[in-house]
C-alpha cells in the first residue's frame, strides 16, 4: 500500500508517460531530493526551480500558455500567500480572455498541521483558495484518492488546487493504486530513492494504471443514520477515529469526505442531510469565513425544514498561527476528542 | 526644442529605406489617431476609462513590424502592459477592436466587455491578456520562454513594461529566471522608460542610473536607447530580436518614451506639452530627406482621423453584453473541456 507522498508520485509518473505532463517543478523537486515529502522522487520532467513563488506559479501560467501541462509545487501552503494575485490571474484568464486562453495547469502545495510544523509549516490554505475563482481545488485525504484527483487534476484543462494534508503524506491507505505491488517494502524498493548518493539511482515503476476520481464527487466514507458529517483533509481520519468511538454509544454517523472544495458535491450533502436532519462540517482551516461556513449557509438556505438541529461548524480557531509546543497545536486545531464532543453534542440535541 | 540631428551628417540618407519609414510613419499615425479617438470616447462618455500608449508610437511600431506574428511555439509569445497599442496596429489589428474594448461592447474581441481600454488578448497572435497589475507579465513571460527555449528554432518571448513596475519583485524574477545557468531562455526583455509612474518620478524611488544595468549582474545583455526615435529603435530592436532569436538567450532593452497625455483618463488624458512628440521627430526627418512633404504628411493625419471617427461611429452602435454573460468563460468551453 502505498503512503500519500508515493501515490502522488505514482500519479505524477501516470502523468508524464500517459497525459502529457511537460513538467514537475518546484523548489528541491527535482533530483537530488524529490521534494520535501519525496512527492516527486525519480520523475523523468522534474526539476529544481530558484526559491521564488512568484516565478514558480508564472512559470506555470506560461508553460500552460505554451500549450505545456506543467505541474509545479509550492514547497508549503504556508509560502504560496505571496503568489495570491499571480492565482487570482491563473484564475481569470479564461474568463478575462472571453474564453480565449485557457490554463491546464496544476499547483500543488502540502497544506494543514499536524506535523508539529510550529508557525509557518501549518498553514492551510482551502478558505482562501475558495475565495479565488476559476480554479478548482482538490483535497484528499487517502493516498488512492490523491493517485486518482491528481489524475483528474492533470486532465483538466483549467488551473486546479491540489492540496495533500501536510500530515497525512506519510499515512498508508487500505487500497490498492491499480497496478501497485501488494507488498509495500516492493514497491519501496522499486521507487524510493537510496539514502546517501543517488546520482546513478533510477526508480523502477510498477505498471499503475488509469484510476480517476472526478473533481466534485465526494465520497461516502462510513454510512450512518442519526447524524452527516462533512470533513475534509485531515480531518477525514480525524472524524471516521470519533465516529468509531461513538459507535459504543449508539451514535450512528454518516461521514462524508467532501474530497473537492470547488466544485464540491451538494448533492451528496443534501442527500445525507434530508436523511439525518443533523449536520456538522470539519477542516482545519481558520473557523472565520470558513469554507465550512459557506455550506452552513447553504444549508440552512435550501434544507432548513428538514434540520432537526442548527448546523455545526469545527474548525480551526481564529488564530494568527500554530503554536509549536503540541497543548498550542492541540488547542488550534480540531483534535479527535473536540470532534467526538461535538458529535455528541448535536446527536443529543432535540427539536 | 534643440537636439542633436541624427547620426551622421545631415544630408547623409538616413538609416532605413525611405519605403520602410513612409510606412512607420503611416502606422505611427495611424496609431497615435486611434488613441486619440479612444480619449475622445472617454471623454463623450463612451467608454469609463482610458489608458493607452500615445506617446510611444515610435518603439512600439517596430516592435510590431519585427514580430513573427502567429500561434504556437514557432511564433513570438507577448505578454505586454496597457501601452502597446501601436504595436497591435503595426501587426495589423483592426482599430475598431481597441474601440469595442474601449466602449466595453459585447463585441469587443479581447474581453467581450469584461476589461478596461488597452487590456489586449489575442491567441491567434500569442498575445496573452494585458491585466492590471503592475509587471505581472514579467513572471509569466518566463513560462513561455521556457517552452520556447525546449522547442527550439526562431520564435521569442517578448515581454514590455513601465518603468515603475520593474521595483517590483516580478521583474527581478524575470532576471533570475532568464539566466539560469543551462536554461538561459530566448525572451526579449522591454522596460519603456516614461520616467513616471502615475505622479512619482522615477528619480525618486530607484537608484540606477539605467534600469538595464540590472541586467548586466545577471550576464544578461542590455542596452538603453532613446525609444523617441522610430530609426534608432527599429534597428536596436532588430538586432536584440535577432541575438534572443538565434542565440536564444536573454536580452533587456530600455527605451526612454514619452508619455503624451498623462497616465490615463484619471488624470484628465490632456496633451502634454513638455513632453517630446515622436511623430514631430519622424517627420523632420521625412522633410528634411524629401521623402515626403508636410501637404502628403498632413493627408495622411487627416486620413485616419478621418476613419477612426467613422469608426467610432459604427462601433458606438454595437450590443453590450448581456447580464447572463458573467456566467460564460469561467471554465474553458474549447476543445477538451
Ligand atoms: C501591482 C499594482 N500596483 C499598483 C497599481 C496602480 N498603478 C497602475 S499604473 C501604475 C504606475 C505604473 O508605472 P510604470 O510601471 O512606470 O508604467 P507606466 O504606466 O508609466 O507606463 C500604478 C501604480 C497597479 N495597477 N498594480
Amino acid at each position: 500500500m502505498a503512503n500519500m507522498a508515493q501515490a502522488i508520485r505514482l500519479a505524477l509518473h501516470y502523468g508524464e508517460e500517459h497525459l502529457g505532463v511537460t513538467d514537475i517543478f518546484g523548489e528541491d523537486v527535482g533530483p537530488p531530493l524529490g521534494g520535501v515529502f519525496t512527492a516527486t522522487q525519480g520523475l523523468r520532467t522534474a526539476w529544481n526551480s530558484p526559491l521564488d513563488e512568484r516565478g514558480i506559479i508564472g512559470m506555470a501560467i506560461g508553460l500552460a500558455m505554451a500549450g505545456q501541462r506543467p505541474v509545479a509545487e509550492i514547497q508549503f501552503a504556508d509560502y504560496i500567500y505571496n503568489t495570491i494575485d499571480l492565482l487570482k490571474l491563473a484564475g481569470n484568464t479564461c474568463w478575462s480572455s472571453n474564453g480565449q486562453w485557457n490554463l491546464p495547469m496544476v499547483v500543488m502545495t502540502p497544506v494543514g498541521a499536524g506535523i508539529r510544523g510550529s508557525i509557518y509549516h501549518s498553514h492551510s490554505f482551502d478558505a482562501v483558495m475558495s475565495h479565488i475563482p476559476g480554479w478548482k481545488i482538490v483535497m484528499p485525504a487517502t493516498p488512492l484518492d490523491a493517485y486518482g484527483l491528481m489524475l483528474s487534476a492533470i486532465k483538466d484543462p483549467n488551473p486546479v488546487m491540489f492540496l495533500p494534508p501536510k500530515a497525512l503524506m506519510r499515512h498508508r491507505g487500505e487500497e490498492l493504486i491499480p497496478g501497485e505491488p501488494e507488498d509495500p517494502r516492493e514497491l519501496s524498493k522499486m521507487i524510493d530513492a537510496p539514502v546517501g548518493d543517488r546520482s546513478k539511482w533510477k526508480p523502477t515503476w510498477p505498471p499503475v494504471e488509469e484510476y480517476v476520481v472526478p473533481i466534485g464527487k465526494a465520497k461516502l466514507v462510513r454510512p450512518g443514520s442519526q447524524l452527516t458529517v462533512v470533513a475534509w483533509g485531515r480531518c477525514v481520519p480525524l472524524a471516521l477515529q470519533a465516529a468509531k468511538q461513538l459507535e459504543g454509544e449508539g451514535i450512528d454517523v454518516e461521514l462524508i469526505d467532501l474530497r473537492s472544495i470547488w466544485p464540491y458535491d451538494w448533492e451528496a450533502i443534501r442527500a445525507s442531510v434530508e436523511k439525518t436532519g443533523k449536520v456538522m462540517f470539519v477542516n482545519e482551516d481558520t473557523e472565520v469565513t470558513n469554507f465550512g461556513e459557506h455550506l452552513i449557509r447553504r444549508t440552512i438556505e435550501e434544507l432548513f425544514y428538514v434540520l432537526l438541529a442548527p448546523p455545526k461548524l469545527v474548525a480551526g480557531k481564529h488564530l494568527p498561527g500554530i503554536g509549536l509546543a503540541d497543548a498550542l497545536e492541540r488547542a488550534s486545531v480540531p483534535q479527535v476528542e473536540e470532534i467526538a464532543e461535538a458529535m455528541r453534542a448535536l446527536a443529543r440535541t432535540e427539536p | 526644442m534643440s537636439r542633436p540631428k541624427l547620426a551622421g551628417a545631415a544630408n547623409s540618407r538616413p538609416a532605413l529605406a525611405p519605403e520602410l519609414l513612409v510606412e512607420m510613419h503611416d502606422l505611427m499615425v495611424k496609431a497615435r489617431a486611434l488613441e486619440e479617438r479612444l480619449i475622445q470616447m472617454y471623454k463623450q462618455g463612451d467608454g469609463f476609462f482610458w489608458i493607452g500608449g500615445p506617446g510611444e508610437e515610435a518603439f512600439n511600431v517596430p516592435l510590431g513590424l519585427l514580430i513573427k506574428k502567429g500561434s504556437g511555439l514557432d511564433y513570438d509569445y507577448l505578454h505586454f502592459h496597457y501601452r502597446n497599442s501601436a504595436t497591435l496596429i503595426a501587426m495589423g489589428e483592426d482599430p475598431a477592436n481597441p474601440m469595442r474594448q474601449m466602449k466595453n461592447t459585447a463585441t469587443d474581441p479581447y474581453s467581450g466587455g469584461r476589461n478596461f481600454a488597452g487590456h489586449f488578448s489575442k491567441r491567434e497572435w500569442n498575445l496573452a491578456p494585458v491585466t492590471s497589475p503592475i509587471a505581472v507579465q514579467y513572471s509569466i513571460a518566463i513560462g513561455t520562454a521556457y517552452a520556447q527555449k525546449r522547442h527550439g528554432g526562431e520564435g521569442i518571448t517578448i515581454v514590455t513594461g513601465g518603468d515603475a513596475g520593474t521595483a517590483e519583485g516580478d521583474f527581478a524574477t524575470c532576471l533570475v529566471w532568464s539566466s539560469r545557468p543551462g536554461n538561459e531562455l530566448p525572451i526579449l526583455i522591454i522596460v519603456t522608460h516614461n520616467k513616471w509612474g502615475i505622479s512619482t518620478h522615477y528619480s525618486t524611488q530607484q537608484g540606477p542610473k539605467n534600469i538595464a544595468d540590472r541586467a548586466t549582474a545577471f550576464g544578461i545583455k542590455n542596452k538603453t536607447i532613446d525609444g523617441n526615435d522610430a530609426i534608432t529603435s527599429y534597428l536596436e530592436i532588430k538586432a536584440a530580436m535577432d541575438y534572443v532569436r538565434k542565440e536564444r538567450k536573454p536580452f533587456l532593452l530600455e527605451a526612454h518614451v514619452s508619455r503624451l497625455y498623462g497616465h490615463s483618463s484619471a488624470d484628465g488624458a490632456n496633451r502634454r506639452p513638455e513632453e517630446e512628440d515622436c511623430i514631430v521627430r519622424i517627420e523632420e526627418v521625412l522633410l528634411e530627406h524629401g521623402i515626403m512633404t508636410r501637404e502628403q504628411m498632413d493627408a495622411v493625419h487627416e486620413k485616419w482621423q478621418k476613419e477612426m471617427a467613422e469608426l467610432h461611429r459604427k462601433v458606438r452602435e454595437e450590443p453590450q453584453p448581456n447580464p447572463e454573460d458573467v456566467w460564460k468563460h469561467i471554465y474553458w468551453e474549447g476543445e477538451g473541456s
